[in-house]
């Protein structure tokens, strides 16, 4: 920022500008020396072991190497459970954004002196533990829980049972990324000026289309940044699969994990991070693009 | 297997396996002091050190404080000791400190084999201290450790109770002689239910055979462990095999077999310790799982080892390469293999003990366990179970491998 101001001024070059702009990038020091050691050496450190080769007649040691293969082996092994990953995501996300926009709604514009309050309610559960509050799920899902009672009861459950099925696992990725998705929404909502709500009325444009032409678009930076921020760790998530799903739902987190702790098989698993955070960002690329919001976000 | 982050922060650390030119690299960029401790690399290794007459490689050993630092760190699975319900206390632990004026840091931070390996990896195979004296692990993995030099031998004029581990225990293939561990408790893979449940589904509150495990009346109410070698032995022992000498072919049968009842649904999870949360709130009628944790459960569920045959497993103490408090982590393995110690712990875990003499011993604590099955077994019970076939790496890997796959991994 500074930089950006001194660099901006520069037409006359004032007295202090130089020494002005080399304070910018001296401020600048701490930061770049923690992505370097907390970002930079682990990616790289990643990328060197997703190519290692294995040590012949040493199980789990593996040498410095450029095995490309590692990478086709990881997704003809593993595609099912990136696919699984993005389409678990990808409802999750989609979910928390049809439950979160009329409640940011709700908030930014009509909480009135309640606003505080249930803002801080939303944020609250994120209090206690990721871990706790999924754990909490499996009592609240259980067979013999009300929820799962009622349900069965309207027999609209096709394994007569909530707990350790795919809807258990996204309802779980839906709930804990929620806060997530709310409060982007509820940012670009508050700042939503009501004077234009008002003239979209006084021309007459009935609610659908006053949403549709003036709340939505100028809520998207919101959208964008919401959907974000949930649908990335979203898709990286390996503990809701972990504790609400079955065999059949494993995600790209546990195919991780499995090959770091039980195959002891670390190049495969690197290159699987490799992938995912690849693909993640290539998404994020297209969406944004697509949005046609980079300045906004 | 959830509390893995750490670890796998760890993991990925010591794939680095070029620590030397890592370090080199920091010391270039001129990085202080903080980030060089997290990275640096111990001068001496325990896995540089020079191979023994016994073919695995001996671990460095520390310079050993026991005599000036009256100090012990103990990492071992949870519920694994006794403990006063009331107090929250551990008396014979407690005890232990007392009488020598040790103080002892018990640490229920062995969740997973696996797990708690890649936690300590890294500095394991830099050769530097882990930081504990005792890690108590499952057979299979005690074996990864011997041989690949990651513990200390163990001095046996420290442990004159040696003498009173069961004869049994003392020719094991992965530390003949008991050279470098000794065991803590061993315990079965066995059948576990809700009684009620389990009648009310198949008409029957006994659970004996796999085949009644695998009745579709039970689709969707099973979870079988997600440690390897308990399921699997299991499965093999069912299908007539030996589960102490079997062959690729017969494994790879097993895991189809597996591979059946998990994609048609009649396993419900592949748990590690969670199936017992399971098992209480209902959601799970019967298991595959580890015979101590049924009897916490209470008179509702029910135990018993599969007609075919249970696994039979150990967990062992060891030292690890560079423990500085050696001398007093063998005085507590001598304590606790004193007799009425180790009926003391067996009367509150409810595992076998592996000490000669807590049998009797047990007859002063609690006279209705003297002839427990799952504490003491007779040569009928112990018949009926396997140890699991000694794995190489590689093999260890491939079968890992095949299980995983099986239950969606």
């Amino acid at each position: 920022m500074v930089v950006g101001v001194a660099a901006k001024g520069g037409t006359s070059i004032a007295p202090g500008a130089q020494r002005r702009s080399r304070t910018g990038y001296f401020l600048l020091l701490p930061g770049m020396a923690w992505l370097g050691i907390f970002f930079a050496i682990p990616i790289a450190t990643l990328f060197m072991t997703s190519l290692q080769a294995p040590v012949e007649g040493a199980s789990g040691q593996y040498a410095p190497a450029f095995q490309v293969s590692n990478y086709a082996d990881a997704i003809i092994e593993y595609w099912p459970q990136f696919l699984r990953s993005f389409l678990y995501a990808g409802i999750a996300t989609l979910l928390a954004l049809v439950i979160a926009y009329p409640l940011a709604y709700f908030i930014a514009v009509k909480a009135g002196r309640w606003r505080t309050l249930m803002l801080v309610l939303v944020i609250a559960p994120s209090f206690a533990s990721f871990l706790l509050r999924t754990y909490a799920w499996r009592t609240i899902l259980a067979d013999e829980s009300p929820v799962t009672t009622f349900l069965n009861a309207l027999h609209v459950l096709p394994d007569d049972r909530i707990l350790n099925t795919s809807i258990a696992v996204i309802a779980g990725l839906t709930y804990n990324f929620l806060p997530f998705m709310v409060l982007p929404l509820y940012a670009a909502l508050e700042r939503l000026d009501p004077r234009l709500i008002e003239a979209s009325n006084d021309l007459y444009a009935n609610p659908i289309t006053t949403f549709r032409k003036v709340t939505w678009p100028l809520s998207l930076p919101g959208v964008v940044a919401g959907t974000l921020l949930t649908f990335i760790p979203a898709a990286g998530d390996y503990i809701n699969a972990e504790l609400l799903g079955s065999t059949q739902d494993r995600m790209i987190g546990n195919a991780i994990q499995t090959n770091f702790i039980d195959f002891r098989d670390y190049p495969i698993a690197s290159a699987l991070s490799f992938m995912l955070m690849a693909a993640i960002l290539v998404l994020v690329f297209a969406y944004i693009r697509r949005a046609g919001t980079e300045d906004l976000v | 297997m959830i509390s893995n982050q750490p670890e796998m922060i760890a993991a990925i650390a010591g794939t680095m396996r070029s620590t030397v030119s890592r370090r080199r690299l920091l010391q270039a960029a001129g990085i202080g002091g903080a980030a060089m401790a997290v990275a640096a690399c111990g001068g001496t290794g325990g896995s540089d050190a020079s191979g023994d007459a016994s073919g695995a490689p001996s671990a460095a050993a520390a310079e050993d404080l026991s005599d000036t630092d009256k100090a012990l760190f103990w990492s071992n699975w949870p519920l694994y000791i006794d403990i006063d319900d009331d107090s929250g206390e551990r008396p014979s632990l407690d005890r232990f400190m007392a009488d020598t004026g040790i103080t002892v840091t018990y640490n229920e931070d062995v969740n997973d084999n696996s797990e708690f390996y890649a936690k300590v990896r890294t500095q394991l195979e830099q050769g530097q201290e882990i930081g504990r004296d005792i890690v108590t692990l499952t057979d299979w993995m005690a074996g990864l450790w011997i041989q690949n030099g990651f513990v200390q031998k163990l001095d046996k004029a420290n442990i004159p109770n040696f003498s009173n581990m069961i004869s049994s225990y003392l020719d094991v293939a992965f530390d003949p002689g008991r050279e470098y561990s000794m065991p803590w408790q061993s315990g079965f893979g066995a059948f576990g239910w809700n009684k009620s449940q389990l009648s009310d589904a198949i008409g029957t509150d006994a659970l004996v055979s796999v085949d009644q495990l695998f009745d579709p009346k039970l689709k969707g109410k099973i979870s079988v462990l997600s440690e390897m070698r308990d399921t699997m032995g299991i499965l093999l022992a069912w299908l007539g095999y030996d589960p102490s000498n079997f062959t690729d072919d017969q494994f790879s049968e097993a895991i189809e077999a597996l591979t059946l009842q998990v994609d048609n649904g009649q396993i419900r999870q592949v748990a590690g310790n969670d199936y017992v949360a399971a098992m209480e709130s209902g959601d799970v009628t019967a298991v595959i799982g580890w015979s101590g944790d049924m009897f916490q459960l209470g008179d509702a569920f029910g135990v018993a080892l599969p007609e075919s045959g249970g696994t039979l497993w150990t967990d062992n103490m060891m030292i690890p390469a560079l423990a500085s408090h050696k001398k007093n982590a063998e005085l507590i393995m001598n304590y606790y293999y004193d007799p009425a110690v180790a009926a003391e712990v067996a009367a509150y875990v409810q595992y076998i003990s592996p000490v000669q003499g807590a049998q009797e011993a047990m007859a002063d604590i609690d006279p209705a366990l003297v002839d427990n099955q799952w504490i003491f077994p007779d040569s009928a019970t112990l018949a009926n179970s396997y140890v699991f076939m000694p794995l190489t790496d590689a093999q260890d890997v491939e079968y890992q491998r095949a299980f995983q796959k099986a239950i969606g991994n």
